[in-house]
């Protein structure tokens, strides 16, 4: 990388993705990717786990989540609430473990020395776990697309400016895979 | 106009028969989140539509709000409403009306 390109993702003439990124911000979006693990790693059961169930994918207790970010993760597919309820049971707990193995995937490339290669199912991992994060953070920002006027005035002091500012950043890195990988598919 | 009977109207299961052959669709919804280049990228990989195609379908939800991006069989729109949810967008699925 010459030393005025920009960090983040970026297709090379050979048609590869590859990840530039400084030892910082490696920590920062591994402290995310862990924080965004832990919270979507599956409550404990209270009862136990009927394993015919479990064997077939199907989560009997799944509900809408209380918070608004998982419920954002996890929206009802019906707008019927019988309808909504019933895919959950069936689909909730496959799409949680696809999250998880994005987040994974992507924090185990972190960890490869800088700049880091990455296959066409690192990349798809990244794009759905930097855009879970942004889906979290916006939910807790409570993002409108008239926000960006309205974040870039806060004070130093307020906690949203941070939590804000990492949104920025991850939106930037995000946006940058996109148009990597757009330029590998014909359109 | 010919003989009106006046008895009570025979109930008629055309709609449940009509259900069978009515296609679900599949509905994105907006949200000030998503990007516009990654809602367009999700449209051209998982339902390989062009990036014209693609683009009108994000342009549509972006400013209209919400827009069909697939129709089928139940089974199908569940696949698709499920990658969506997998995506992060916004997804819902109905009856096509």
């Amino acid at each position: 990388m010459g030393l005025l390109d920009p960090p983040g993702f970026r297709r090379n003439r050979h048609g590869h993705v590859w990840l530039h990124l400084g030892d910082p911000e490696r920590g920062l979006m591994g402290d995310l990717l862990a924080q965004m693990a832990d919270m979507l790693a599956e409550p404990e059961a209270d009862e136990p786990v009927d394993p015919l169930a479990e064997l077939v994918g199907i989560d009997p207790t799944a509900e809408r989540p209380d918070d608004p970010a998982l419920a954002r993760l996890f929206p009802d597919a019906y707008e019927d609430p019988d309808d909504a309820a019933e895919f959950r049971r069936f689909t909730q707990r496959d799409l949680r473990a696809t999250k998880l193995a994005h987040l994974t995937t992507a924090a185990e490339s972190l960890h490869r020395p800088d700049p880091t290669r990455l296959s066409e199912a690192e990349c798809l991992a990244w794009l759905g776990a930097l855009n879970d994060l942004r889906l979290t953070l916006g939910t807790r920002l409570e993002i409108t697309e008239d926000s960006p006027e309205e974040f870039v005035s806060l004070q130093d002091d307020d906690p949203r400016r941070a939590m804000y500012m990492v949104y920025d950043w991850l939106t930037y890195h995000q946006d940058r895979l996109v148009q990597a990988l757009q330029k590998g598919i014909r359109g | 106009m010919g003989h009106v009977s006046i008895a009570p109207m025979e109930d008629v299961e055309v709609a449940e028969e009509a259900d069978v052959d009515t296609p679900w669709v599949t509905i994105v919804w907006n949200d000030p989140v998503n990007l516009m280049s990654y809602v367009t990228f999700v449209f051209m990989t998982y339902f390989g539509y062009p990036r014209a195609k693609a683009e009108a379908l994000m342009l549509d939800v972006h400013q209209e709000g919400r827009a069909l991006v697939s129709s089928g069989s139940r089974d199908a729109m569940e696949r698709d409403v499920t990658a969506m949810h997998s995506y992060g967008l916004w997804a819902t699925m109905s009856r096509d009306h």
